[in-house]
């Protein structure tokens, strides 16, 4: 079950003088129902590498899995995989085209060739899921605000009823609350719905927060795969690559050269409050 | 008075039907009034829908005021002879970084802004090599903007806005659609351009890390100005800038936090050495605690 | 792909041709281009073919990077080639069932293939030399005498210059509103002609309204900049003819000269 990526290879250009590895022997298996943060400088490959995982992008070698089944198997059904593999892409309120909400919800299960009444059940379904009640249905999204166009289009990928949601930067542009409210949604989705998530973010807080592992990308390579403490702990090599740790770990970590002993695999504001207001009481006791 | 100075200011949005009857209004700015010194690298915070934005493009004349006055160095926006005084005193760089600029050569991008106001040839290559030395980007001169990434197309734009050799850059959100990266370059160069030339800095932004720096942080809501104070003291109000929308950054939050539960922690914390230089005060204290207990 | 085409698309190289003044490009240009009908015999177009080259190597443009200009038009060519092949009359050399190749029929085929090719290439020389601002600076001076007569022409250059800048940035869009709807299961390949125009709107309404975005961001960027027409502006970089420009002005006076004298001759 899940994901599996075999040796990826992604070359742009192949043939000519501009050839360039987007994607280089990229391994990694994802288990259903995991939410894995991706992370990666502009043009690490992570945008290249989520196109692949619904078909969107053909690799040059290597093979994806997505339930145990090859996606490059002759005759293997890559609009289905769609239904499977829901992604949605950065400011994807820019694809929102319909006149109103609700119509623009169905486009994807009607694509699916589903009955009216399962479109609709769908749209309603994936509307709510994103927080949108009955009075948004008729408006025009144009004449939304920003936020909520953005959980209208991500809406109209959810409406297909995706075993796995990827979301590339679902948070660009967003003020902080707009951010929170978004990132609470797919946390719902993936902890009472059980999808698998795998988002793009650049956020080393909001991945820390959210995901259970960490896929690390750096010039089309997989760098670091791991759960976030672990990963956080090569914050050096991270910030080699152009990346960074969570400010937490870097507050952790100048504690512990102070010579405060503190667990080095804090890396959300309420562990370290916990972990600190621990050192100051457990030791008042002894 | 300062460079600008807004009194009263009231902006409405109105949209009309077909017949030219009135349909909607909705007020963006709501009786502003605002003074910013020379000089100044004042941050407005506000979450989207807030009137930050409507409330930039005022200062260059963009919008004008459907009631109350803005000055830009005493011109008064609304004289209609003064417009192109004033844009060439404020510069504005916007949002998204491919929606501004002009040129197909990076050069030729930061040279149309004094083109327009009809600087002689010699001295537009002379204010073209200055503004493109001034945000580090001359090595890239000669090339097309779309090969560029956002922070370097950002700092293009803030280039061509140089050129006109303004005394105040308005930035509207420039780094909302810039990864980590590109963000710190741009926020970079727009204080080295604050603190070498003196420019004044209004920057509009929803990015609290960006605002730590500045002399003055102005928080808006409703089209009011609600906050208005030094990065500490602004960060010093965690609750009041959670129920506006904002957040603060992680090192503030965490501060107050501990704070909340008890730790003896000062007011707005802004970086992480003064976090851990406190903490560290903390430690040591109880330590001296725990050894007089022990004693 | 449409990303192929390199038809305004500037190369930046520093060679005699990228400094020359884009009138002399733009007439030097018209002149190739004049030739390519003008010549009638094959030593027309061997000398055609050397200038073409020469003037290529002089760009400095590596040719990989010209033929990428070709590719878009690899249909008109085979089209046009076949027409003139099949359907010129005269000594036939070849038959297929209904159809002939005639000698005749070879050489326009193989004419026109020359004509086209070398028309793009010539026209895509020039525009990879010459920045689309230059380019639009030359027209706009070049035709200024139109200004009189109140045409536009400052407005127009802007709007072009504009344009081309702006097509590589709406291209990328296009392949990423297309990939999105994708996503959401559209199909843009299969069906008959109706439904591939039907399903084309998810992707048409949201590329003009980022365009229509775009276009307001831009005229507001614009007009903080102090942009209100021509009227008054400075130039960065105002055209003025060099000597290499007075030789080249020379050269292509001379091919052309030559051009007509083989075809009277000849």
């Amino acid at each position: 079950m899940g994901i599996k990526a075999v040796n990826l290879n992604y070359i742009y250009g192949q043939g000519t003088a501009f050839e360039q590895y987007a994607l280089k022997d990229v391994n990694f298996e994802i288990q259903d129902g995991e939410f894995i943060g991706l992370i990666g400088h502009t043009g690490s490959g992570k945008s290249t590498l989520i196109q692949h995982l619904n078909g969107l992008l053909k690799a040059t070698s290597g093979e994806i899995y997505v339930n145990g089944e090859n996606i490059y198997s002759p005759g293997y059904n890559m609009k289905a995989l769609r239904s499977k593999v829901g992604l949605v892409f950065q400011y994807p309120e820019h694809q929102l085209f319909e006149v109103d909400v609700f119509s623009d919800v169905c486009f994807g299960p009607k694509n699916q060739g589903l009955p009216k009444e399962e479109i609709e059940r769908r749209a309603r379904e994936a509307l709510s899921l994103v927080g949108l009640d009955e009075s948004y249905y008729s408006q025009s999204p144009f004449e939304l605000s920003g936020g909520q166009k953005r959980r209208v289009a991500i809406a109209g990928v959810l409406a297909m009823e995706p075993q796995v949601l990827i979301l590339d930067e679902p948070t660009a542009g967003l003020d902080p609350r707009g951010r929170d409210e978004i990132l609470d949604q797919i946390d719902r989705l993936h902890r009472e719905r059980g999808m698998t998530i795998i988002l793009v973010s650049h956020s080393m807080e909001d991945v820390a927060k959210y995901a259970d592992r960490l896929l690390v990308m750096n010039h089309g390579e997989k760098l670091f795969d791991g759960p976030p403490k672990e990963v956080f702990k090569h914050y050096k090599e991270l910030e080699q690559v152009g990346l960074a740790a969570p400010q937490i770990t870097y507050i952790v970590q100048d504690l512990r050269s102070r010579g405060i002993d503190i667990d080095d695999n804090i890396t959300t504001i309420a562990e370290a409050k916990e972990a600190i207001l621990a050192l100051l009481s457990g030791k008042e006791k002894t | 008075m300062g460079i600008i100075k807004a009194a009263n200011l009231i902006f409405d949005y109105i949209k009309r039907d077909e017949e030219d009857n009135v349909e909607e209004v909705n007020r963006a700015i709501d009786h502003l009034s605002l003074d910013i010194k020379k000089g100044d690298f004042v941050a407005i915070l506000g979450h989207n829908g807030s009137g930050k934005s409507t409330f930039a493009k005022q200062l260059n004349g963009l919008l004008l005021p459907t009631e109350g006055t803005v000055w830009i160095s005493d011109m008064n926006t609304q004289d209609d002879s003064l417009i192109w005084e004033i844009r060439k005193k404020t510069g504005m760089v916007f949002q998204n970084p491919d929606n501004q600029i002009i040129g197909n050569i990076v050069e030729e991008d930061v040279g149309f802004g004094p083109e327009n106001i009809g600087v002689p040839t010699d001295e537009i290559w002379k204010r073209v090599d200055e503004s493109l030395k001034a945000v580090g980007m001359t090595a890239y001169r000669k090339q097309s903007p779309n090969k560029l990434s956002g922070g370097q197309k950002q700092r293009v734009a803030i280039a061509g806005v140089m050129a006109m050799r303004p005394q105040c850059i308005v930035l509207d959100e420039p780094t909302a659609m810039l990864d980590p990266n590109g963000r710190r370059e741009v926020i970079r160069t727009v204080r080295e351009l604050n603190q070498k030339e003196g420019v004044t800095v209004v920057l509009i932004t929803h990015y609290m890390e960006e605002v730590i720096h500045a002399d003055r942080v102005i928080v808006m809501d409703e089209g009011k100005v609600v906050m208005d104070g030094t990065p500490r003291e602004i960060f010093s109000r965690v609750e009041e800038l959670k129920q506006y929308r904002l957040d603060v950054p992680q090192v503030t939050e965490l501060a107050y936090e501990l704070k909340q539960a008890g730790v003896p922690l000062p007011d707005g914390v802004l970086t992480r050495e003064e976090l851990i230089d406190a903490l560290m005060n903390v430690f040591e204290k109880k330590r001296l605690e725990w050894r007089q207990d022990g004693n | 792909m449409i990303r192929d085409i390199t038809i305004g698309q500037y190369y930046p190289a520093d060679s005699v041709i990228h400094r020359l003044d884009p009138r002399t490009k733009l007439f030097g240009t018209m002149i190739f281009l004049i030739s390519l009908f003008l010549a009638d015999s094959i030593w027309a177009y061997v000398l055609a073919t050397a200038v073409l080259a020469a003037a290529i190597r002089i760009s400095k443009v590596p040719f990989s990077f010209m033929v990428r200009g070709l590719k878009a038009i690899v249909i008109l060519l085979l089209i046009s080639v076949s027409f003139n092949l099949f359907l010129t009359d005269g000594e036939t050399l070849v038959k297929l069932g209904f159809l002939r190749i005639t000698k005749e029929g070879l050489y326009t085929a193989a004419f026109m293939a020359v004509r086209l090719i070398y028309l793009v290439l010539g026209s895509s020389l020039m525009t990879l030399t010459t920045t689309p601002n230059e380019l639009t600076d030359g027209l706009e001076k070049g035709l200024g005498f139109l200004k009189r007569f109140g045409l536009p022409i400052h407005e127009v250059s802007m709007m072009m210059s504009i344009a081309l800048r702006f097509i590589p940035i709406l291209i990328e869009e296009t392949d990423k509103i297309m990939k999105a709807q994708m996503a959401r299961g559209a199909d843009f390949e299969s069906g008959n002609l109706i439904q591939k125009a039907k399903a084309m709107v998810p992707l048409l309404v949201p590329l003009f309204i980022s365009a229509f975005r775009r276009a307001t961001d831009l005229a507001m960027a614009m007009e903080a900049r102090c942009y209100r027409g021509g009227e008054g502006r400075t130039k960065m970089k105002p055209l003025k003819y060099k000597s290499r420009d007075r030789i080249s002005y020379l050269l292509f006076f001379l091919y052309i000269g030559i051009i007509i004298a083989m075809r009277v001759m000849l």
